[in-house]
């Protein structure tokens, strides 16, 4: 069967896009620090600015 | 709080409000439209005139643009306009290109104005949240790949160097999505508005379901504990929970919910190992699904006084309460035992509205609430009406839900009921709607305090936009993110000038645990998926063939595609499931190799009206034109819920394509063997069967069927002929057995 060939495939390329993923996130440390993230973005929100003209 | 690595420069950018605006309104606008469709097709359930007699208006063409416009205009828009303020906001940058957000935002609402033209016109795949025809599904691929690429570029040129979980998800939704919508559109055109899949019957049917249930999962879940992650702790004003917790919860739940797929096809004619697999992980979906729900309820410790008050606090706990109901209802009907019961009745269809109005809407209500003062630079107009709409709001889910439990539970109690002596307690299937015709009117008015509630919020919302004004771009600042530092080499070379070097690499191991169980993980999908899906295929493949089992005639087909134009599948089953009940009332149990040349499957999974596997073995061509043209006429029908076809008898049946349609099916890689005679003398074969169901009608109606000019040619012909051989292949005797 065909589909068998083409669902193969695409299971292969999500498989690299996964691996590629994981591999990207262990190298630049993205789970290195589990605490801070979930406070930093409380505080992202600049105070709301005077309207300005555009 | 600040990254301890070196940053580069500080940079002032702005982020596009416009586009969140504009996603913003459009959430608000389909829904109602989305939710007054809902309304109207439950009043037709409660009293079949409201559809008006006419074509577009009728049920099972209407039913689909109701749950498309909820998933897919309603949330879609949603979730577009929570990923596109929180991302850039996540990220510290604005979205990648100002030209893919126009394309994702209009090209998004041109998809649904087609569906809103397409479905009532009948044009449709009728696999279901899938029904769009194939230009329109291109269209959605398209926009889809222009909104990933918007989202990945963004991500690209970020500021933040973490990725926040919320950005987790939304990933997760845009790969998975484009992966599963692409499978299951893959089909061979016929014509612009026609087309047929590459997969039939068991595979049809399990490639669907894999992509109807990963749809709830990437498009109705992960996005909205994005949602959640993001707006929740800024509302609350505290940071989740637990940090670690959702990121746990983000990978088990992207493990464990591409399995369960075939648990919507339980005691069907699929294999069985597959059933099971699907069981046994729906069981194990509620630890992460209550994972995302205890980190959202521990994340409003501390914030639980203001939901005296403060109407987004209250709606996000009322949708993160039905996320957790619902993902529990959603394992509990997985179970075989109940789903026996629960299958195919309105139990199934409370349990979707608890999802979609109890968790989607209310997150999605939170959300508008929290975010319209902000994109408007002003205060909530009134948080009265605020309020007022969630009691509504609440109420109508409320009512709504405990309406169809119940009339489902009397559905599945009085189909699988036996007497004493072994006999169907209840036969027919009057019984059953005088028992829930009440629960119809009551849903009736639960929908309408819902969509009330929604049109408060609209006035609401619109009010105050008014009096707020509108700014297109919010400025801010962060440092540049420097190119990434190999860490890895970092740690290597510090160990070695420490004398370390040799335990490092076992170090690093053991200091990056979480990231080798995560990388195990993704193999494991990338296994199961491909696992659960290639069987499956293989298994369609080599399906035992029934000899006597042989493709649809020219006028068969024909009758078949008026069949899925009127959307009759929305409300009939083809599929006797292997239960005593079902095989006492039906017949014998649906085989797999009866389906094989079912393009697409039209298996089914509500039962509004009785199953059709066996109605060729049943019903006279008499009885099923009576009773098409007016269900309440024929005996045992009285309070019948189904819309009547008078067009069909009046409108002549195109066969202009049916040449062209047994091509296509003759032709790779679809192969049902027709002969090369059958396709060229499709349409004058059409005839010459028309010609011989309109004598027996002639015949046997004289009147009712003599009454009709020119009835061969009528569409109502092909349909019966169709029915007329739904289930008649199994015990045929072969033309070549013995």
């Amino acid at each position: 069967m065909d589909i068998i060939l083409l669902l193969t495939g695409l299971a292969l390329i999500i498989f690299v896009v996964a691996v590629v993923a994981l591999m990207w996130s262990v190298r630049s440390g993205q789970m290195d620090d589990l605490d801070t993230p979930a406070l930093r973005m409380l505080g992202d929100d600049p105070p709301p600015p005077p309207n300005e003209p555009l | 709080m600040s990254d301890p690595r070196p940053s580069g420069a500080l940079e002032t950018f702005r982020y596009d409000n416009a586009i969140v605006r504009l996603f913003i309104i459009a959430t608000v606008v389909w829904g109602i439209v989305g939710m007054l469709v809902g309304v109207i097709i439950s009043l037709q359930l409660a009293w079949p005139a409201a559809n008006l007699d006419l074509p577009w208006t009728t049920y099972g063409r209407l039913r689909p643009l109701h749950t498309n416009a909820v998933i897919f205009a309603f949330a879609g828009n949603g979730i577009f306009a929570a990923i596109y303020y929180s991302s850039q906001r996540l990220l510290k940058a604005r979205m990648f290109s100002d030209g893919l957000s126009k394309m994702h935002f209009w090209g998004w609402q041109a998809i649904i104005v087609a569906a809103a033209i397409t479905l009532p016109l009948g044009i449709t795949q009728s696999k279901e949240y899938a029904e769009l025809e194939w230009p329109i599904d291109i269209a959605i691929a398209v926009v889809w790949v222009a909104f990933s690429v918007n989202l990945m570029g963004t991500i690209i040129k970020r500021r933040e160097r973490h990725l926040y979980v919320a950005i987790w998800f939304y990933l997760a939704t845009v790969v998975a999505i484009t992966l599963l919508h692409v499978v299951n559109s893959l089909v061979i055109p016929v014509t612009l508005t026609k087309s047929y899949p590459v997969f039939a019957g068991i595979q049809d049917a399990l490639v669907q379901w894999w992509y109807g249930h990963n749809a709830v999962a990437f498009l109705l879940t992960t996005p909205f504990l994005g949602l959640m992650y993001y707006f929740l702790p800024k509302a609350a004003g505290r940071p989740i929970y637990s940090y670690r917790l959702s990121i746990l919860h983000f990978w088990s739940l992207i493990f464990l919910y591409i399995w369960a797929g075939p648990h919507h096809l339980l005691n069907a004619a699929t294999p069985e190992w597959a059933q099971t697999l699907g069981v046994v992980f729906s069981i194990m979906l509620i630890a992460p699904s209550w994972g995302g729900m205890i980190n959202g309820y521990l994340t409003l410790r501390g914030a639980y006084d203001r939901l005296r008050t403060d109407p987004v606090i209250r709606f996000f706990f009322l949708g993160i309460t039905y996320y957790g109901m619902v993902t529990f209802e959603g394992s509990l009907l997985s179970l075989r035992d109940v789903n026996a019961l629960s299958h195919n009745t309105d139990w199934t269809v409370a349990h979707v509205h608890n999802g979609a109005l109890g968790w989607v809407g209310f997150m999605l209500f939170g959300m508008l609430y929290w975010l319209v003062p902000r994109m408007w630079k002003t205060e909530l107009h009134s948080k009265a009406i605020a309020n007022a709409h969630f009691w509504l709001a609440t109420i109508g889910i409320g009512i709504y839900a405990l309406s169809m439990w119940t009339a489902g539970i009397i559905e599945g109690l009085m189909q699988l009921w036996f007497n004493t002596d072994g006999t169907l307690r209840f036969r027919g299937w009057s019984d059953q709607l005088d028992n829930i015709q009440v629960l119809y009117w009551v849903r009736v008015v639960a929908g309408l305090f819902y969509l009330t509630g929604l049109v408060l919020m609209a006035w609401n919302l619109w009010a105050t936009a008014r009096r707020g004004t509108a700014v297109t771009d919010d400025e801010a600042q962060a440092p540049a993110l420097l190119p990434e530092v190999d860490l890895d080499k970092q740690v290597g070379e510090a160990l070695a000038k420490s004398g370390q070097a040799k335990v490092s690499a076992l170090h690093g191991l053991v200091e990056r645990w979480p990231m080798v169980f995560l990388a195990l993980i993704a193999v494991a999908i990338l296994i199961g998926s491909v696992a659960e899906i290639i069987p499956s295929l293989i298994q369609g493949a080599l399906t035992p063939r029934i000899a006597s089992v042989t493709p649809y005639t020219a006028l068969e087909l024909t009758g078949r595609d008026i069949y899925i134009r009127e959307g009759c599948n929305n409300c009939h089953t083809q599929m006797i499931r292997t239960l005593r009940a079902e095989v006492a009332r039906y017949g014998d149990y649906t085989r797999p190799g009866e389906h094989i040349y079912d393009r697409p499957h039209l298996w089914g999974s509500r039962r509004m009206g009785p199953d059709l596997a066996r109605a060729g073995t049943k019903l006279s061509y008499a009885w099923n034109f009576t009773h098409t043209r007016d269900p309440r006429k024929v005996d045992g029908s009285h309070n019948s819920t189904m819309p009547r076809y008078p067009w069909l008898y009046v409108d002549e049946m195109d066969l202009s394509t049916v040449e062209r349609k047994l091509s296509v099916l003759k032709s790779a890689p679809i192969y049902t063997p027709y002969t090369a005679r059958e396709v060229e003398n499709a349409e004058a074969d059409a005839r010459h069967q028309a010609g011989e169901i309109a004598a027996i009608l002639r015949q046997d109606l004289p009147t009712e069927a003599g009454a009709v000019q020119g009835l061969e040619n009528k569409e109502i012909i092909a349909l019966i002929a169709y029915l007329k051989r739904l289930g008649t292949d199994l015990n045929k005797p072969s033309a070549g057995a013995p």
